[in-house]
């Protein structure tokens, strides 16, 4: 009953959406003003009913029905609790309800919330989300329907991929889902403030926490991903350049040049027509990645759920959407083009100069990304690796960092050089001081990582500048933002400069006993145990890493076998083992049993990293996700309120 | 500065950044853009020794073989039509094993062997490269060739 159930809601909820169009629209060519008052309450049920299917959706899969399509494919009854509840969007159908929940719930929080826009902008708005969510349930509901029932239930699932029993990759595409799907609104947003020509900073102040808080989930996202992949695959790398990688980072790309330039429209009522494009840019990027993921276009060491049919409805879609909002903007581009005046050095300068560089590498990314589809189509089979990448993204994101270290210190509208240089004396000589420091003591360094840790240096003390000769308790939460979120990107870029600068790596055969020595650890192998896991077997090694300071650190990986299920081959796990240390990381993998010839297993394979710095790289990316979570608090009108009665009441008290 | 001057400006601006990174992409996606082999089209030749490539196919049943220093493995990946003997020296990525489509980035040796820096993790038991689906399903090619 419950799959049924569950369809049916969600037929009510598209039934739902579809009403919301057509009042809507009705509505905005001159139809009675009931029709509006429909739009809100329709908005928020299909949120709810939505919502609902999905948890049912949730409950099948822990009840592990196997008489459902999706359970049976994807799960198994002997999978622990948690990753039973994750299994239910770590599949297409699944994934694609969690979309289209997301979906329908942030429409409802619009009707919801939104105060600032006029009735007819906010009607449009709803309507356009309508239309997005529309498009999705017919996606669900003609060619992916996740409450399938299959006619004889099989005795147990089949889906029990061990690497996805993590709870990194668990929480992973959620959170990145949310940020797609905020990116959504601000599209809604834009075509609705098109439609009704309301585009100036109201516009831009109702579209600015949509952006910024999808923006924050995006980075969480991108920052988790990373990590994930960083210590789950023990390959022992952070970024691979991957298709499936670069289309989370492309809408990433273009949601950081939103967040500026919204800022930009919202307090100076400039770039108007700009914003709007590239909220339209913005979630465009999200389809294009959804698409590829879900088409299997590419060649990508992690595509799943790969079907023709689906992508040729994913591209209809997108043709649909992007192609709409492309032609109403270039309707309209004329009337809103307009905005306020500003000299080149000057914030609003510098802020389309961050925009151009962003566009800029969210084309080059997308070109590398898209160039192998190209190539096949005329018969060539090609796949663009990092070495493009590193060379087109590397020295525009260096360009980007320097671009930043300006802005914040130009005031708006207009600005002179000469104020700008003396401003910053102290970022130049703390990014010079890195840049001998390195030619002295750091050996051979690559050119890359050598200007990374440089700008790194310059970027640092310069983000904190807005904050030199300022009350720290009165200085507004949006400028913490600003200056946590660049630091953030600071210690980013010094993380993965350092990083590739300094590795270390030490690749043996080793025998209980021997000890290795890698940057400044002797890594000393003691041997091996088996041990047993919940649905596993594994062999964990005891390494003992001591410093020359006489520091003594245990580090035990694993190689995990879990068994085959339904006539499938057992699958092997390598569990990395990481020591961190304020300096960076040591990254240990356990790997085959080396034989000897009289068959006996005296040696095992072991990898072993160290990694300068390198938790830094994450570590700026949570700082990037608090500056913009910072940003986001202070302009949120509760707490905005709040701060004001606060510091009303301590007025009263200190008055005489 | 009018308006319209500063706007013609931003114009150049945009225009000769957009240029610089057309040429910037092109020049890397020239030098840089490793090409996908299979089996069969190193066989025919198509791949130059030392050129940096990535290889994709399947693990040959019975193929994998262990050095004596413990550390090199060697082993025959085949997309079914043709085969190409693979030498890899380090621990191999999860889900790598006999019958399962792998995907490596290296180069070819002049004795006719890839030799592998990296074999690539991949993240789903079913996965094979798109490249390969012309092959046929369930490809068993002989035992130890």
């Amino acid at each position: 009953m419950i799959a049924e159930l569950g369809l049916a809601l969600l037929w009510i909820a598209a039934a739902l959406a579809c009403l919301s169009l057509v009042a809507g629209t009705l509505f905005l060519r001159g139809g009675p003003k009931d029709l509006a008052a429909l739009v809100r309450p329709a908005s928020v049920a299909q949120g709810v009913l939505t919502a609902a299917a999905f948890g049912l959706l949730i409950a099948l899969f822990v009840r592990s029905d196997m008489s459902v399509e999706l359970v049976a494919r994807n799960s198994n009854s002997l999978k622990p609790m948690i990753f039973k509840v994750a299994g239910t969007w770590g599949n297409h159908e699944g994934s694609m309800l969690l979309w289209l929940m997301i979906l329908s719930l942030s429409g409802g929080l619009i009707a919801i919330f939104e105060k600032r826009l006029r009735e007819d902008t906010l009607v449009a708005t709803l309507a356009a989300q309508a239309a997005l969510s529309l498009g999705f349930f017919a996606f669900l509901l003609f060619s992916s329907n996740p409450f399938k029932r299959l006619p004889v239930a099989p005795p147990d699932g089949q889906g029990l991929n061990p690497l996805l029993q993590d709870i990194g990759l668990a929480f992973h595409p959620p959170t990145l889902y949310v940020g797609y799907v905020g990116l959504s609104v601000a599209f809604s947003f834009a075509v609705g403030a098109l439609i009704t020509r309301e585009i100036g900073p109201a516009f831009a102040r109702a579209m600015r926490p949509w952006v910024l808080g999808s923006w924050i989930f995006l980075t969480l996202g991108i920052t988790a991903g990373s990590y994930w992949a960083y210590y789950e695959l023990g390959w022992g790398g952070w970024w691979f350049w991957d298709p499936v990688e670069n289309v989370s980072l492309i809408p990433w790309l273009a949601g950081a040049a939103l967040l500026h330039s919204v800022a930009v429209t919202a307090t100076r009522n400039a770039l108007r027509a700009w914003t709007v494009m590239l909220a339209v840019i913005g979630f465009s990027m999200s389809m294009v990645g959804t698409f590829i993921v879900r088409s299997g276009l590419l060649t990508s060491v992690h595509s799943f759920a790969v079907d023709p049919e689906r992508g040729t409805f994913l591209l209809a879609l997108m043709a649909i959407y992007i192609g709409g909002a492309l032609t109403l903007f270039a309707l309209r581009a004329g009337s809103v083009a307009e905005g306020k005046k500003f000299a080149l050095l000057s914030r609003e300068g510098s802020l389309v100069i961050n925009n151009l560089l962003l566009t800029t590498i969210l084309a080059l990314v997308l070109l590398g990304t898209l160039y192998p589809i190209v190539a096949e189509a005329m018969g060539e089979k090609i796949s663009v690796g990092p070495p493009y990448y590193n060379k087109v993204a590397g020295p525009l994101a260096l360009i980007l960092c320097l671009v930043m270290v300006a802005g914040p210190l130009l005031g708006w509208r207009k600005d002179d050089g000469k104020r700008l240089w003396s401003r910053l004396p102290m970022a130049i000589f703390a990014g010079a001081a890195v840049l001998f420091a390195l030619i002295l003591f750091g050996g051979k360094v690559g050119i890359l990582p050598l200007l990374g840790m440089t700008v790194a240096g310059i970027v640092a003390v310069a983000s904190l500048a807005p904050l030199w000769g300022r009350n720290l308790r009165r200085t507004p939460l949006p400028t913490w933002g600003m200056v946590t979120a660049h630091f953030g990107v600071a210690v980013c870029l010094a993380g993965m400069g350092a990083e590739s600068a300094f590795i270390k790596e030490r690749l043996v055969a080793a025998a209980p006993g021997d000890v290795v020595k890698v940057g400044d650890f002797a890594v000393k192998f003691v041997g091996v145990k088996p041990i047993a896991g919940p649905n596993y077997t594994a062999i964990e090694g005891t390494l003992v890493a001591t410093t020359s300071s006489g520091g003594s650190f245990t580090m035990r990986p694993e190689a995990r076998t879990f068994p085959g299920l339904m006539g499938t081959a057992p699958t092997e796990t390598n569990e990395a083992a990481l020591l961190t240390r304020p300096g960076g990381q040591l990254y240990a993998v356990l790997g085959q049993p080396v034989t000897s010839d009289d068959g006996s297993a005296d040696r095992y394979q072991i990898r072993l990293w160290w990694k300068p710095l390198v938790w830094w790289i994450w570590l700026g990316g949570a700082l990037i996700a608090i500056g913009a979570a910072l940003s986001l608090l202070g302009r949120a009108q509760l707490l905005n309120i709040w701060r004001a009665r606060r510091s009303r009441k301590s007025q009263e008290r200190f008055a005489p | 500065m009018k308006a319209k001057h500063q706007r013609l400006i931003l114009a150049l601006v945009a225009l000769c950044g957009i240029a610089g990174a057309g040429v910037l992409a092109a020049s890397a996606l020239r030098d840089e853009a490793a090409y996908f082999r299979t089996p069969v089209e190193i066989q025919g030749g198509k791949a130059a020794v030392g050129e940096p490539m990535r290889l994709g196919g399947m693990v040959t049943k019975g193929s994998i073989q262990r050095q004596a220093d413990g550390l090199t493995i060697r082993f025959v990946a085949t997309d079914g039509k043709a085969s190409v003997p693979v030498e890899y020296k380090g621990i191999v990525p999860d889900l790598f094993g006999e019958e399962s489509g792998m995907v490596a980035d290296g180069r070819m040796r002049a004795d006719g062997t890839f030799v592998a820096d990296r074999i690539l993790a991949k993240h789903d038991e079913r996965y094979m490269p798109p490249q390969m689906g012309d092959m046929p399903k369930n490809v068993k090619a002989p035992a130890g060739v």
